[in-house]
């Protein structure tokens, strides 16, 4: 009887792998998108059913079961509301706390198996702190992702004196911990106090990780530590020899990494001189003293030159989301789209805090696909192009990462806005970019401003166009 | 020892696996995509379900209190994330009706 039923739970948790599986080859295509969810939810259930008859769990009944139902129920309810609650516009920080609860769920995993276990072998020891150390990164780390990008903390970017050297030693002190809990046998006080350091180095680690790292970085971290807690998964299936969390976790961890390098590549950056360099924080701030001014223009003037144009390219950044300006940009697309001009978006992979946050953004006020162009597609007709809106982006247009070597921007693909014959930069003041840069774009002679709220400019060029 | 060496392996494989799956992804796709994926990860689900149980059946009040934490924490993590991920496809999907 338990023979058949192990031989149940183990195609079960098969199923259940290969659902997942299905399920992010068709996130990863647009018109399957949803369905590749929908998959891996569905596999989601049944690992979940399936694991209730374990042997251990069965033994558990009814108390186990209880506080099971208990707990899913509470984390169900928050997770749900939440998830219905937040706006689009605050879309990267939840996921980045939800990363992060993943995180301290394996962290704490790997305590319980701890206090449960009388006697570890050496292999469960080591993937039991390796889980911990993983878990615990994810953790800290995207809680001060969270902080950073929802403004509450950490907002400034933080220098630390001699950080990799503090982070090296961390790494170390925890390393030593999982040595020490791994092959000092027994639950001894020994091995406790293994356990403790490995978790309190990791935890502070993960602090000093990503407290340094400047926000305009941040789309990068949070799909790098998604892929860590997809593998403190990993290792937490190893240390308690379950099959189905290895599969996921592992495949999570892996297609984050990929992710996560597909980002850099945008950027034009490792992966290594985002973690060990500190570029937010020692930014140059020289390049300032071109002398030149801005100009201003009024809501006015700039309708005039809208209206006389034949081709239009919006350059989103995070300012559009800020302002929640997504929908007044789209009626003033089809008000220029009306006026028989082409109409075009031009969205840099690394525009705003996530990657494709502004072509979520933008499909929430149903601007057509086709409109959506990268990069790589618009640059070249960027100089055929009569204005061009940057809407609260700064870096991704910023001319400085083409031609000046010395700006921390250096050899970063952007949109070549100043190419086009007139540039409007909506913008809520004179301050640098996120990453505290200048833009010379701003200082250009056929780029004007257009200072004030991005929503509220916007919505008065629409009713300019009404007013015809 | 054949157990640990079996699952190992199967770490390996998933691993590349996963660098196989998502090679091309179009870009409006990433913030879906890592917000899906970040659902999976929730499947330490399993895992906080099954030391549950074993610290209940061995009367061990700290790990019966930190695997109830875990279990609320993952079930966030699942639920909110699918949650979200599924909304934010659908904006895609109601823009595409209309074409």
């Amino acid at each position: 009887m338990t023979e058949i039923l192990n031989a149940g739970i183990t195609v079960l948790y098969m199923i259940s792998a290969v659902l997942f599986i299905r399920g992010i080859k068709l996130l990863g295509k647009a018109d399957t998108a949803r369905k590749g969810n929908t998959l891996s939810a569905v596999g989601m259930l049944i690992a979940v059913i399936t694991v209730l008859f374990e042997k251990d769990v069965l033994a558990s009944f009814p108390l186990g079961y209880g506080l099971i139902l208990l707990a899913v129920v509470i984390g169900a309810v928050i997770g749900a509301v939440w998830a219905k609650k937040v706006e689009m516009t605050g879309m990267p920080q939840l996921v980045a706390l939800f990363n992060g609860f993943g995180g301290l769920s394996s962290l704490l995993v790997a305590l319980t198996q701890y206090v449960n276990t009388e006697e570890a072998k050496p292999f469960e020891g080591i993937t039991l702190g390796l889980t911990i150390a993983i878990g615990a990164i994810a953790f800290t780390g995207s809680v001060v992702a969270w902080g950073k990008l929802s403004g509450k903390m950490f907002k400034k970017s933080v220098t630390i004196p001699a950080k990799n050297a503090l982070n090296a030693c961390l790494a170390i002190v925890g390393l030593i911990g999982i040595c020490i809990y791994a092959f000092s046998g027994l639950n001894s006080s020994l091995g406790l106090i293994g356990i403790i350091a490995v978790t309190a180095a990791y935890l502070i680690l993960g602090f000093t990780m990503v407290v340094t790292i400047g926000g305009g970085d941040m789309p990068v971290i949070i799909s790098l530590l998604n892929a860590f807690s997809g593998l403190a998964a990993a290792f937490a299936g190893l240390a308690i020899a379950n099959s189905v969390l290895v599969v996921s976790g592992c495949l999570v961890g892996t297609s984050g990494l990929i992710l996560t390098l597909i980002m850099c590549k945008a950027m034009n950056r490792t992966l290594y001189s985002l973690l060990f360099g500190s570029f937010g924080a020692s930014a140059s701030k020289k390049g300032a003293g071109s002398g030149k001014e801005p100009k201003a223009m009024s809501v006015e003037d700039a309708y005039l030159i809208l209206e006389a144009a034949s081709s239009v390219v919006f350059i989103p950044g995070y300012g559009m989301a800020v302002a929640q300006a997504q929908h007044s940009v789209k009626e003033l697309a089809d008000k220029l789209e009306e006026n028989g001009a082409e109409v075009n978006f031009a969205i840099h992979p690394v525009a705003g805090r996530m990657p494709g946050h502004m072509n979520v953004l933008l499909a929430e006020a149903n601007v057509p696909y086709e409109q959506l162009k990268t990069a790589d597609e618009m640059n070249p007709q960027m100089s055929n192009t009569d204005v061009a809106i940057v809407i609260g982006a700064n870096d991704v247009v910023n001319p400085s990462a083409l031609d000046d070597e010395t700006s921390p921007l250096y050899g970063m693909p952007i949109i070549n806005a100043f190419e086009a014959r007139t540039v409007f930069v909506l913008k809520r003041g004179k301050g640098a970019g996120f990453s505290g840069v200048e833009n010379p774009l701003f200082t250009n002679d056929n780029t004007v401003m257009l200072y004030g709220d991005a929503k509220q400019t916007v919505s008065a060029l629409v009713s300019e166009f009404d007013d015809v | 020892m054949g157990e640990i060496m079996l699952l190992i392996f199967v770490f390996v494989i998933a691993g590349f696996l996963g660098v196989e799956l998502i090679s091309k992804v179009p870009s409006q796709l990433h913030t879906p995509l890592m917000s899906g994926t970040n659902a999976i990860s929730g499947i330490t689900i399993v895992g906080a379900i099954s030391a549950t149980a074993i610290a209940v059946n061995s009367d061990g009040w700290l790990g019966t209190v930190m695997g109830f934490l875990a279990i609320v924490f993952a079930t966030i993590n699942v639920i909110g994330g699918y949650l979200v991920t599924d909304r934010m496809l659908g904006m895609f999907k109601k823009k595409e009706e209309k074409k």
